[in-house]
Protein backbone atom coordinates (compact mmCIF):
# COMPACT_ATOMS: atom_id res chain seq x y z
CA UNK A 1 0.00 0.00 0.00
CA UNK A 2 1.32 3.75 -0.77
CA UNK A 3 1.97 4.96 2.21
CA UNK A 4 2.11 8.54 0.88
CA UNK A 5 -1.56 8.61 0.07
CA UNK A 6 -3.95 10.57 1.60
CA UNK A 7 -5.95 7.43 2.35
CA UNK A 8 -3.63 5.93 4.31
CA UNK A 9 -2.39 8.65 6.40
CA UNK A 10 -6.14 9.67 7.36
CA UNK A 11 -6.59 5.82 8.14
CA UNK A 12 -3.20 5.78 9.75
CA UNK A 13 -4.44 9.16 12.13
CA UNK A 14 -7.81 7.76 12.84
CA UNK A 15 -6.26 4.07 14.14
CA UNK A 16 -3.61 6.19 16.38
CA UNK A 17 -6.50 8.30 17.54
CA UNK A 18 -8.45 5.92 18.75
CA UNK A 19 -5.97 3.85 19.86
CA UNK A 20 -4.56 6.23 22.02
CA UNK A 21 -8.02 7.61 23.56
CA UNK A 22 -8.93 4.27 24.49
CA UNK A 23 -5.36 3.77 25.89
CA UNK A 24 -5.31 7.09 28.17
CA UNK A 25 -9.09 6.57 29.34
CA UNK A 26 -8.33 2.85 30.43
CA UNK A 27 -5.44 4.46 32.66
CA UNK A 28 -7.67 7.75 33.65
CA UNK A 29 -10.54 4.81 35.13
CA UNK A 30 -7.88 2.70 36.54
CA UNK A 31 -6.27 5.45 38.99
CA UNK A 32 -9.02 7.86 39.51
CA UNK A 33 -10.09 6.24 43.25
CA UNK A 34 -6.59 6.77 44.38
CA UNK A 35 -6.27 10.45 42.89
CA UNK A 36 -9.37 11.38 44.32
CA UNK A 37 -8.20 9.80 47.68
CA UNK A 38 -5.12 11.83 47.38
CA UNK A 39 -6.93 15.12 46.93
CA UNK A 40 -9.60 13.99 49.82
CA UNK A 41 -6.70 13.99 51.94
CA UNK A 42 -5.22 17.05 50.82
CA UNK A 43 -8.42 18.63 52.03
CA UNK A 44 -8.39 17.01 55.16
CA UNK A 45 -4.98 18.03 56.04
CA UNK A 46 -6.05 21.38 55.35
CA UNK A 47 -9.24 21.18 57.63
CA UNK A 48 -6.28 20.05 60.41
CA UNK A 49 -4.30 22.86 59.71
CA UNK A 50 -6.66 25.15 60.22
CA UNK A 51 -6.92 23.63 64.01
CA UNK A 52 -3.13 23.63 64.65
CA UNK A 53 -3.33 19.67 64.20
CA UNK A 54 -0.28 19.00 61.92
CA UNK A 55 0.54 15.10 60.92
CA UNK A 56 3.81 14.02 62.59
CA UNK A 57 6.02 11.61 60.71
CA UNK A 58 4.40 8.75 59.78
CA UNK A 59 0.87 9.81 61.08
CA UNK A 60 -2.28 9.41 58.63
CA UNK A 61 -4.19 12.32 57.51
CA UNK A 62 -7.40 10.13 57.16
CA UNK A 63 -6.94 9.27 60.88
CA UNK A 64 -5.93 12.43 62.22
CA UNK A 65 -9.05 13.53 60.27
CA UNK A 66 -11.88 11.41 62.14
CA UNK A 67 -10.38 10.92 65.15
CA UNK A 68 -10.75 15.23 65.37
CA UNK A 69 -13.25 15.84 63.21
CA UNK A 70 -15.95 14.58 65.20
CA UNK A 71 -19.27 16.34 63.12
CA UNK A 72 -19.92 18.03 60.18
CA UNK A 73 -23.02 19.86 58.86
CA UNK A 74 -24.42 22.52 56.61
CA UNK A 75 -25.85 25.82 58.19
CA UNK A 76 -27.58 28.07 56.20
CA UNK A 77 -27.42 32.34 57.22
CA UNK A 78 -29.59 31.84 60.00
CA UNK A 79 -27.65 29.66 61.74
CA UNK A 80 -29.95 26.71 61.28
CA UNK A 81 -28.55 23.58 60.60
CA UNK A 82 -29.47 22.48 56.85
CA UNK A 83 -31.36 19.24 56.35
CA UNK A 84 -29.29 17.63 53.38
CA UNK A 85 -27.80 14.79 51.69
CA UNK A 86 -25.14 17.01 50.33
CA UNK A 87 -21.80 16.20 51.80
CA UNK A 88 -19.94 19.33 53.63
CA UNK A 89 -16.54 17.83 52.74
CA UNK A 90 -18.07 17.64 48.92
CA UNK A 91 -19.32 21.23 48.92
CA UNK A 92 -17.12 23.36 46.44
CA UNK A 93 -16.76 26.59 48.26
CA UNK A 94 -15.63 27.96 45.45
CA UNK A 95 -19.24 28.15 43.82
CA UNK A 96 -20.88 29.12 47.09
CA UNK A 97 -19.07 32.30 47.53
CA UNK A 98 -19.83 33.19 44.41
CA UNK A 99 -23.09 33.29 44.87
CA UNK A 100 -24.21 37.01 45.81
CA UNK A 101 -27.53 36.39 47.23
CA UNK A 102 -25.88 35.37 50.62
CA UNK A 103 -29.24 33.01 51.83
CA UNK A 104 -28.39 30.58 48.74
CA UNK A 105 -25.16 29.86 50.05
CA UNK A 106 -24.41 26.25 51.19
CA UNK A 107 -21.97 27.09 54.73
CA UNK A 108 -20.76 23.98 55.64
CA UNK A 109 -18.82 23.78 59.00
CA UNK A 110 -16.37 20.61 60.30
CA UNK A 111 -16.61 20.39 64.03
CA UNK A 112 -13.27 19.47 65.67
CA UNK A 113 -12.51 18.28 69.04
CA UNK A 114 -9.30 18.39 70.28
CA UNK A 115 -9.31 16.26 72.89
CA UNK A 116 -10.29 13.65 70.26
CA UNK A 117 -12.93 11.59 69.56
CA UNK A 118 -13.18 10.05 72.87
CA UNK A 119 -14.24 12.97 74.39
CA UNK A 120 -17.56 12.68 72.78
CA UNK A 121 -19.14 13.93 75.43
CA UNK A 122 -17.81 17.19 75.82
CA UNK A 123 -19.41 19.00 72.71
CA UNK A 124 -19.74 22.49 74.18
CA UNK A 125 -16.39 22.90 75.74
CA UNK A 126 -13.55 25.08 74.81
CA UNK A 127 -11.72 22.00 73.26
CA UNK A 128 -14.78 21.96 70.70
CA UNK A 129 -13.63 24.56 67.52
CA UNK A 130 -15.65 25.26 64.63
CA UNK A 131 -13.81 25.53 61.05
CA UNK A 132 -15.03 27.33 58.17
CA UNK A 133 -13.74 26.93 54.72
CA UNK A 134 -12.98 30.44 52.95
CA UNK A 135 -12.06 31.06 49.56
CA UNK A 136 -11.73 34.27 47.52
CA UNK A 137 -8.95 35.56 44.71
CA UNK A 138 -5.37 37.08 45.03
CA UNK A 139 -3.21 38.56 42.78
CA UNK A 140 -2.93 36.36 39.93
CA UNK A 141 -5.40 33.40 40.98
CA UNK A 142 -8.10 31.71 43.47
CA UNK A 143 -6.81 31.54 46.95
CA UNK A 144 -8.47 29.51 50.16
CA UNK A 145 -8.54 28.14 53.04
CA UNK A 146 -9.54 27.56 56.67
CA UNK A 147 -10.55 29.72 59.86
CA UNK A 148 -11.01 27.54 63.03
CA UNK A 149 -13.03 29.41 65.52
CA UNK A 150 -13.33 29.01 69.29
CA UNK A 151 -16.27 27.69 71.05
CA UNK A 152 -17.52 30.91 71.76
CA UNK A 153 -17.81 31.46 67.78
CA UNK A 154 -16.52 35.12 68.53
CA UNK A 155 -12.34 34.46 68.28
CA UNK A 156 -9.98 32.72 65.94
CA UNK A 157 -8.57 29.95 66.89
CA UNK A 158 -6.24 29.64 64.20
CA UNK A 159 -5.94 29.98 60.43
CA UNK A 160 -4.56 28.19 57.35
CA UNK A 161 -4.11 29.79 53.78
CA UNK A 162 -3.24 28.53 50.30
CA UNK A 163 -2.71 30.05 46.93
CA UNK A 164 -2.17 28.23 43.55
CA UNK A 165 0.46 31.17 42.37
CA UNK A 166 0.76 34.26 44.09
CA UNK A 167 4.20 35.80 43.80
CA UNK A 168 6.88 33.77 45.40
CA UNK A 169 8.41 35.58 48.32
CA UNK A 170 5.82 38.13 48.07
CA UNK A 171 2.03 37.11 47.85
CA UNK A 172 2.69 33.70 48.46
CA UNK A 173 3.93 34.13 52.22
CA UNK A 174 0.18 33.71 53.05
CA UNK A 175 0.71 30.30 53.36
CA UNK A 176 3.11 30.63 55.62
CA UNK A 177 2.77 30.45 59.57
CA UNK A 178 4.46 33.57 60.11
CA UNK A 179 1.27 35.57 58.48
CA UNK A 180 -1.62 32.83 59.87
CA UNK A 181 -0.42 32.60 63.25
CA UNK A 182 -1.34 36.35 63.37
CA UNK A 183 -4.59 35.72 63.42
CA UNK A 184 -4.78 33.78 66.64
CA UNK A 185 -6.94 35.12 69.43
CA UNK A 186 -8.40 37.61 67.18
CA UNK A 187 -12.13 38.81 67.16
CA UNK A 188 -14.35 38.92 64.29
CA UNK A 189 -16.96 40.65 66.10
CA UNK A 190 -16.79 44.32 67.29
CA UNK A 191 -17.84 45.44 70.61
CA UNK A 192 -21.37 45.93 70.26
CA UNK A 193 -21.60 42.86 68.89
CA UNK A 194 -21.52 43.61 65.06
CA UNK A 195 -19.67 41.56 62.74
CA UNK A 196 -16.57 43.35 61.04
CA UNK A 197 -14.27 40.51 59.95
CA UNK A 198 -10.43 40.87 60.24
CA UNK A 199 -8.94 44.08 58.65
CA UNK A 200 -5.47 43.14 57.35
CA UNK A 201 -3.44 46.65 57.75
CA UNK A 202 0.15 48.33 56.69
CA UNK A 203 2.14 50.94 58.77
CA UNK A 204 0.53 49.68 61.80
CA UNK A 205 2.60 50.15 65.36
CA UNK A 206 2.14 47.07 67.61
CA UNK A 207 0.14 45.82 69.16
CA UNK A 208 -2.34 46.24 66.99
CA UNK A 209 -6.17 46.01 67.84
CA UNK A 210 -8.13 42.45 68.18
CA UNK A 211 -9.39 42.82 64.54
CA UNK A 212 -6.47 43.53 62.74
CA UNK A 213 -3.07 41.69 61.40
CA UNK A 214 0.49 42.91 59.35
CA UNK A 215 -0.42 42.87 55.65
CA UNK A 216 2.46 41.18 53.68
CA UNK A 217 5.35 43.75 52.75
CA UNK A 218 5.41 43.60 48.96
CA UNK A 219 2.03 41.70 48.55
CA UNK A 220 -0.56 44.52 49.15
CA UNK A 221 -2.84 42.56 46.59
CA UNK A 222 -2.63 39.50 47.74
CA UNK A 223 -2.90 40.79 51.52
CA UNK A 224 -6.18 42.62 50.57
CA UNK A 225 -7.71 39.54 49.05
CA UNK A 226 -7.36 37.77 52.45
CA UNK A 227 -9.15 40.49 53.55
CA UNK A 228 -11.94 40.55 51.19
CA UNK A 229 -11.93 36.96 51.07
CA UNK A 230 -12.35 36.54 55.23
CA UNK A 231 -15.05 39.25 55.05
CA UNK A 232 -17.14 37.43 52.47
CA UNK A 233 -16.51 34.17 53.67
CA UNK A 234 -17.09 34.18 57.05
CA UNK A 235 -20.29 36.89 57.28
CA UNK A 236 -22.91 34.43 56.20
CA UNK A 237 -21.97 32.51 59.44
CA UNK A 238 -22.94 35.36 61.78
CA UNK A 239 -26.13 34.06 63.15
CA UNK A 240 -24.24 30.64 63.21
CA UNK A 241 -21.43 32.47 65.16
CA UNK A 242 -24.09 34.00 67.31
CA UNK A 243 -25.91 30.82 68.25
CA UNK A 244 -22.51 29.37 69.31
CA UNK A 245 -22.46 32.16 72.15
CA UNK A 246 -24.89 31.35 75.06
CA UNK B 1 28.53 -6.82 16.51
CA UNK B 2 30.93 -6.21 19.68
CA UNK B 3 29.54 -5.56 22.86
CA UNK B 4 30.94 -1.66 22.98
CA UNK B 5 29.69 -1.02 20.15
CA UNK B 6 25.70 -2.23 21.03
CA UNK B 7 25.94 -0.33 24.26
CA UNK B 8 27.21 3.00 22.24
CA UNK B 9 23.75 4.53 22.61
CA UNK B 10 23.38 4.15 26.22
CA UNK B 11 26.89 5.42 27.44
CA UNK B 12 27.52 8.00 24.79
CA UNK B 13 24.98 10.39 26.18
CA UNK B 14 25.90 10.14 29.74
CA UNK B 15 29.16 11.96 29.22
CA UNK B 16 30.32 12.79 25.61
CA UNK B 17 27.04 13.46 23.89
CA UNK B 18 25.14 14.69 26.97
CA UNK B 19 21.74 16.15 26.16
CA UNK B 20 21.60 18.92 28.40
CA UNK B 21 26.05 20.15 28.69
CA UNK B 22 26.95 19.31 25.13
CA UNK B 23 24.05 19.99 22.98
CA UNK B 24 22.26 22.30 25.07
CA UNK B 25 18.41 21.03 25.19
CA UNK B 26 16.48 20.40 28.24
CA UNK B 27 17.48 23.64 29.92
CA UNK B 28 14.49 25.11 30.38
CA UNK B 29 13.25 22.46 32.87
CA UNK B 30 16.65 21.24 34.50
CA UNK B 31 16.44 25.24 35.66
CA UNK B 32 12.70 24.82 36.82
CA UNK B 33 12.98 21.53 39.31
CA UNK B 34 16.22 21.28 40.78
CA UNK B 35 15.67 23.89 43.35
CA UNK B 36 15.16 20.31 45.69
CA UNK B 37 16.67 16.87 45.01
CA UNK B 38 13.45 15.07 44.91
CA UNK B 39 11.79 16.82 42.59
CA UNK B 40 14.71 16.46 40.38
CA UNK B 41 15.11 12.74 40.62
CA UNK B 42 10.73 12.56 40.04
CA UNK B 43 11.48 14.47 36.98
CA UNK B 44 14.86 12.41 35.93
CA UNK B 45 12.72 8.72 36.33
CA UNK B 46 9.65 10.45 34.69
CA UNK B 47 11.91 12.02 31.51
CA UNK B 48 13.73 8.87 31.17
CA UNK B 49 10.35 6.31 31.31
CA UNK B 50 8.65 8.61 28.24
CA UNK B 51 11.87 8.69 26.29
CA UNK B 52 12.45 5.38 26.48
CA UNK B 53 9.18 4.11 25.86
CA UNK B 54 8.16 6.68 23.46
CA UNK B 55 11.98 5.70 21.54
CA UNK B 56 10.73 2.16 21.83
CA UNK B 57 6.96 2.89 20.07
CA UNK B 58 8.40 5.36 17.41
CA UNK B 59 11.10 3.01 16.52
CA UNK B 60 8.31 0.04 16.25
CA UNK B 61 5.85 1.81 14.13
CA UNK B 62 8.76 3.71 11.70
CA UNK B 63 8.20 2.03 8.55
CA UNK B 64 4.57 2.43 8.87
CA UNK B 65 4.30 6.09 9.68
CA UNK B 66 3.48 8.24 7.21
CA UNK B 67 6.32 10.95 6.47
CA UNK B 68 3.75 13.81 5.89
CA UNK B 69 2.02 13.52 9.47
CA UNK B 70 5.11 12.33 11.04
CA UNK B 71 5.89 15.00 13.94
CA UNK B 72 2.41 14.88 14.84
CA UNK B 73 2.42 10.71 15.59
CA UNK B 74 5.70 11.35 17.59
CA UNK B 75 3.96 14.18 19.70
CA UNK B 76 0.45 12.27 20.01
CA UNK B 77 2.60 9.19 20.93
CA UNK B 78 4.73 11.53 23.37
CA UNK B 79 1.78 13.01 25.02
CA UNK B 80 -0.10 10.29 25.50
CA UNK B 81 2.82 8.93 27.76
CA UNK B 82 2.97 12.07 29.46
CA UNK B 83 -0.35 12.49 30.48
CA UNK B 84 0.00 8.66 31.91
CA UNK B 85 2.90 9.59 33.92
CA UNK B 86 1.21 12.77 35.04
CA UNK B 87 -1.63 10.25 36.23
CA UNK B 88 0.46 8.17 37.86
CA UNK B 89 2.31 10.45 39.86
CA UNK B 90 -0.86 12.09 40.80
CA UNK B 91 -2.29 8.72 42.21
CA UNK B 92 1.14 7.12 43.97
CA UNK B 93 3.50 10.27 44.55
CA UNK B 94 0.93 13.27 45.21
CA UNK B 95 3.28 15.43 46.81
CA UNK B 96 5.99 15.23 44.39
CA UNK B 97 3.41 15.47 41.59
CA UNK B 98 2.10 18.87 43.30
CA UNK B 99 5.63 20.43 43.20
CA UNK B 100 6.55 19.52 39.16
CA UNK B 101 2.98 20.69 39.03
CA UNK B 102 3.26 21.92 34.87
CA UNK B 103 6.61 20.83 34.66
CA UNK B 104 5.59 17.18 34.26
CA UNK B 105 3.23 18.11 31.52
CA UNK B 106 5.80 20.59 29.90
CA UNK B 107 7.97 17.33 29.23
CA UNK B 108 6.03 16.95 26.09
CA UNK B 109 7.97 19.84 24.97
CA UNK B 110 11.37 18.54 25.77
CA UNK B 111 13.67 19.53 22.98
CA UNK B 112 15.39 16.30 23.88
CA UNK B 113 12.35 13.84 23.50
CA UNK B 114 11.26 15.33 19.51
CA UNK B 115 15.11 15.30 19.32
CA UNK B 116 15.58 11.80 19.50
CA UNK B 117 12.81 10.19 18.28
CA UNK B 118 13.49 12.31 15.00
CA UNK B 119 17.36 11.65 15.08
CA UNK B 120 17.24 8.23 16.49
CA UNK B 121 14.29 6.01 16.64
CA UNK B 122 12.85 7.04 13.55
CA UNK B 123 15.85 5.30 11.88
CA UNK B 124 16.79 2.27 14.52
CA UNK B 125 15.65 -0.74 15.76
CA UNK B 126 13.56 -0.79 18.98
CA UNK B 127 16.38 -2.60 21.13
CA UNK B 128 19.03 0.27 20.51
CA UNK B 129 16.01 3.15 20.77
CA UNK B 130 15.36 1.69 23.99
CA UNK B 131 18.88 1.72 24.86
CA UNK B 132 19.41 5.27 23.36
CA UNK B 133 16.20 6.85 25.46
CA UNK B 134 17.41 5.37 28.49
CA UNK B 135 20.97 7.07 27.79
CA UNK B 136 19.25 10.14 27.34
CA UNK B 137 16.86 10.10 29.78
CA UNK B 138 19.29 9.43 32.40
CA UNK B 139 22.25 12.19 30.34
CA UNK B 140 19.93 14.64 31.22
CA UNK B 141 18.59 13.33 34.59
CA UNK B 142 22.63 12.98 36.06
CA UNK B 143 23.01 17.08 35.48
CA UNK B 144 19.75 17.68 36.97
CA UNK B 145 20.52 15.60 40.05
CA UNK B 146 23.85 17.42 40.18
CA UNK B 147 22.66 20.86 40.13
CA UNK B 148 19.71 20.23 42.60
CA UNK B 149 22.21 18.33 44.94
CA UNK B 150 24.34 21.96 45.06
CA UNK B 151 21.25 23.83 45.22
CA UNK B 152 19.55 22.25 47.84
CA UNK B 153 22.73 21.78 49.95
CA UNK B 154 23.91 25.20 50.05
CA UNK B 155 20.64 27.11 49.54
CA UNK B 156 18.26 25.10 51.95
CA UNK B 157 21.00 23.10 53.96
CA UNK B 158 19.06 19.92 53.49
CA UNK B 159 19.63 16.89 50.75
CA UNK B 160 16.05 14.85 50.08
CA UNK B 161 14.78 16.94 52.72
CA UNK B 162 17.15 15.99 55.47
CA UNK B 163 19.35 18.88 57.44
CA UNK B 164 22.64 18.33 56.34
CA UNK B 165 24.23 20.78 58.17
CA UNK B 166 24.23 20.76 62.11
CA UNK B 167 22.55 23.28 64.02
CA UNK B 168 25.99 24.49 65.58
CA UNK B 169 26.57 25.87 62.62
CA UNK B 170 23.96 27.99 62.09
CA UNK B 171 23.99 29.17 65.51
CA UNK B 172 27.87 29.96 64.81
CA UNK B 173 26.85 32.24 62.28
CA UNK B 174 26.49 30.63 58.98
CA UNK B 175 23.27 31.25 56.45
CA UNK B 176 21.65 29.13 53.82
CA UNK B 177 22.42 30.75 50.44
CA UNK B 178 19.25 32.41 49.14
CA UNK B 179 20.17 33.02 45.75
CA UNK B 180 20.51 29.25 45.54
CA UNK B 181 16.92 28.44 45.42
CA UNK B 182 16.44 31.01 42.37
CA UNK B 183 16.01 30.10 38.88
CA UNK B 184 19.74 32.04 38.25
CA UNK B 185 21.61 29.74 39.96
CA UNK B 186 20.58 26.95 38.10
CA UNK B 187 22.21 28.45 34.91
CA UNK B 188 25.19 29.55 36.74
CA UNK B 189 25.89 25.81 38.27
CA UNK B 190 25.12 24.46 34.63
CA UNK B 191 27.56 26.55 33.34
CA UNK B 192 30.12 25.20 35.86
CA UNK B 193 29.47 21.89 34.87
CA UNK B 194 30.01 22.95 31.31
CA UNK B 195 33.16 24.23 32.11
CA UNK B 196 34.49 21.57 34.02
CA UNK B 197 33.30 18.97 31.28
CA UNK B 198 34.95 21.23 28.47
CA UNK B 199 38.08 21.18 30.20
CA UNK B 200 38.30 17.38 30.72
CA UNK B 201 36.98 16.57 27.30
CA UNK B 202 39.40 18.88 25.36
CA UNK B 203 37.97 17.70 21.78
CA UNK B 204 34.51 19.11 23.26
CA UNK B 205 36.35 22.55 22.90
CA UNK B 206 35.40 25.01 20.28
CA UNK B 207 38.69 25.97 18.12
Amino acid sequence: MNRQSNTYTIIYSIILVVVVGLALSIVYQALRPKQVENIDNDTKRQILAAALITPENGESVAELYSEYITDSYIVNTKGEKVDSDIDPFSVNVADQVKEADMEKRLLPVFVCNLSGKSDTEDTTGDNVKYIIPVYGAGLWGPIWGYVAMDANGENIYGAYFAHQGETPGLGAEIEKPAFSDQFQGKDIFSKDGAFQSIMIVKNAPDPLPDNEVHAISGGTITSQGVQKMLSNSLEPYTAFFKSLKK
Amino acid sequence: MNLKKTFLPLFNPLSKDNPVIVQVLGICSALAVTAKMEPALVMTISVTAVLALANVIISLMRNTIPSSIRIIVQLVVVAALVVIVDQVLKAYTYDVSKALSVFIGLIITNCIIMGRLEAFALNNRPWPAFLDGIGNGLGYGIILIIVSFFRELLGSGTLFGCQVFPQSWYDAGYMNNGLMILPPMALIVVACIIWAHRAINKDLQEK
